[in-house]
């Protein structure tokens, strides 16, 4: 716990240390939910299915998709997600 | 490595610490095998675990022996008794090894004394990580793990602990290193600060140092700076929250600035020195990251000003024609001190052309009168910063700081008829109940303060002009730095 990784909290430390997530949504109705196809095989069938329910429940679903699924997404899509977008949902199928 | 911070307990018998780097430990590997046959011996190598060939040395590789047994040099030779050390030696002395051990004719062939060398485990590139692995930890901060894949740079812009430039991070060693620059204790309470109305610690106020990038040797210039700002009449949560573009301006003073190699000189209010440009910075940072005070929270400047940075310059004392302004305040001469002022950025006065002291006293009048706005007057103080050149104009007239500042201040007199609301053409102004006044002055006594910065060439003076003084704002406050 010592390592030049570990640094001293230099707040007040009034607040957690943790990054604060942003509050849940409490419905998605009306909300734009982004989906990234990660480019493996059959995940589009996966986030179609996906797609239907969340448009069955009021939200409008954008699509992207990563040109490769061995390396992170690109930034201007991860910009672009972040632009767009007001909920993601975030997973990982194989 | 083992993160325990008990001591490892040494052998009975002999102790001898080596290091294959030290000439000295070579020219007594002799010696060892000597002592190997006569006592029981252990021996410690701290880098390279061949060395000495004979006997086989202990490896110690996290340097846990040497620092907890506080081996400073090397060889060091130590006599264990039912595991207490009762006695040692450092270098090669034949009677001091002779002694220690109870060994006659140790290193026949040796001169009878060698001076060994420096210990790895004082070895100023490691005894901090040293200190933080193996010490008692006196620090009290929440620890936070930088994760594998993050950086720890981005870390601190994305969780707002930076005033927009990149601070170093604070870890434990450095911190610890920071807290060497003062005989406070880390837990000590510096100040109130607020917004928040938080209770800062020596320790905290390390870690912003840290992070603005402060040396040690700047730290008791940060914590007296802070415990000014944090006081009634600085009154520093008023310029945090004000709309006006204002921040503690920290002049410096004293023997103390040359010490820490501050900038009196040409750029004094500009970049490039370490210390000009990270003491302020530090306690800007104090405000932020402890205060919580932030831009669009409780600081609500219309344009702030670059100077909110960080804002701190040393007046040159050794040159100065007019002594210093923490002397005007009270301070005995040769004393460090800082003086804490409600500021804004810097305004040029130009005049290349005053020879008489008089000329130039107007023109320097001229362009106070101006500062905030022409036709309000008595609301703000202002620091004077004179370059050696307008300085030397006033000198060679025999005018000293009194005679300056009564000579500014002759030409800074207008009556209220000018001064008021509406006159000039002008809405701004004073309330129409001066309009009678004859006479009303730019600064309030002792308003205008004056300080003696730059270098020799240029004849020109720094304005830096005030928040609203005195009891409804701020008041300027002189400190001596506290060690």
């Amino acid at each position: 716990m010592t390592g030049s990784r570990t640094i001293l909290d230099p707040t007040s430390e009034r607040t957690v240390a943790e990054r604060v997530r942003l509050e849940r949504p409490a419905s998605l109705a009306g909300l734009t939910v982004g989906l990234l196809d990660i480019s493996k095989p059959r995940g589009d069938v996966f986030l179609d299915r996906l797609e239907e329910r969340l448009v069955g429940v009021g939200a409008n679903v954008k699509r992207y998709k990563k040109p490769t699924f061995t390396k992170p997404a690109p930034v201007d899509l991860r910009h672009e997600i972040a632009v767009e977008c007001q909920v993601v949902i975030e997973a990982l199928a194989d | 490595m083992p993160s325990s911070n008990q001591p490892p307990p040494l052998p009975d018998g002999i102790v001898v610490v080596v290091k294959e780097e030290c000439a000295t430990c070579h020219s007594v590997s002799s010696v060892l095998r000597q002592l190997d046959g006569a006592t029981t011996l252990t021996v410690y190598t701290q880098d390279d675990p061949t060395f000495p060939e004979s006997p086989t040395p202990v490896h110690d590789a996290d340097l846990a022996v040497s620092w907890h047994h506080r081996i400073e040099t090397v060889p060091t030779v130590i006599r264990i008794v039912d595991g207490i050390e009762v006695e040692r030696t450092v270098g090669w002395h034949r009677d001091e090894w002779q002694r220690v051990t109870g060994v006659d004719g140790l290193g026949p062939d040796l001169p009878l004394m060698r001076p060994g060398c420096g210990s790895m485990s004082v070895d100023p590139d490691l005894v901090d990580e040293l200190n933080v692995r193996f010490g008692a930890s006196v620090l009290a901060s929440r620890r936070i793990d930088v994760a594998d894949a993050e950086d720890e740079m981005e870390m601190m812009f994305t969780r707002g602990w930076t005033d927009g430039l990149p601070v170093v991070p604070p870890t434990e060693a450095r911190v610890m290193r920071m807290l060497t620059g003062t005989t406070r204790a880390p837990s000590d309470v510096v100040a109130t600060v607020p917004p928040d109305l938080v209770e800062v610690t020596v320790e905290k106020v390390a870690v912003a140092a840290v992070m603005a990038g402060c040396l040690p040797e700047y730290l008791p210039w940060v914590l007296t700076a802070l415990e000014a700002a944090c006081t009634h009449e600085f009154n520093i949560h008023g310029l945090l929250a004000t709309t006006m573009p204002v921040g503690p301006v920290i002049v410096c003073s004293g023997p103390g600035t040359r010490a820490i190699g501050m900038n009196s000189g040409g750029n004094a209010l500009g970049q490039g020195n370490r210390a000009n440009s990270t003491i302020g910075r530090a306690v800007q940072l104090v405000v932020r990251n402890v205060g919580g005070g932030r831009p669009g929270g409780v600081d609500r400047a219309t344009h702030g000003s670059p100077g909110k940075i960080g804002f701190c310059f040393a007046e040159n004392d050794v040159d100065s024609p007019y002594g210093t302004l923490a002397v005007e305040h009270g301070i005995e001469p040769g004393v460090d001190a800082v003086t804490l002022f409600a500021g804004e950025g810097t305004r040029c006065v130009v005049d290349q052309l005053s020879r008489e002291p008089d000329s130039l006293a107007r023109s320097l009048a001229a362009s106070l009168q101006t500062m905030h706005h022409p036709k309000l007057v008595l609301g703000f103080d202002a620091i004077l910063v004179m370059g050696p050149e307008h300085a030397r104009v006033f000198a060679e007239a025999g005018w000293d700081r009194k005679r300056i500042l009564a000579g500014i201040s002759e030409h800074l007199n207008r009556p209220g008829s000018e001064l008021v609301r509406g006159a000039d053409g002008m809405a701004e102004g004073l309330p129409e109940a001066f309009a009678d006044a004859p006479s009303l002055p730019k600064f309030r006594p002792g308003g205008l303060m004056l300080t003696y910065a730059g270098n020799g060439t240029g004849l020109f003076s720094e304005i830096i002009g005030g928040w609203a003084n005195g009891d409804v704002g701020s008041k300027p406050v002189t400190r001596a730095v506290t060690y």
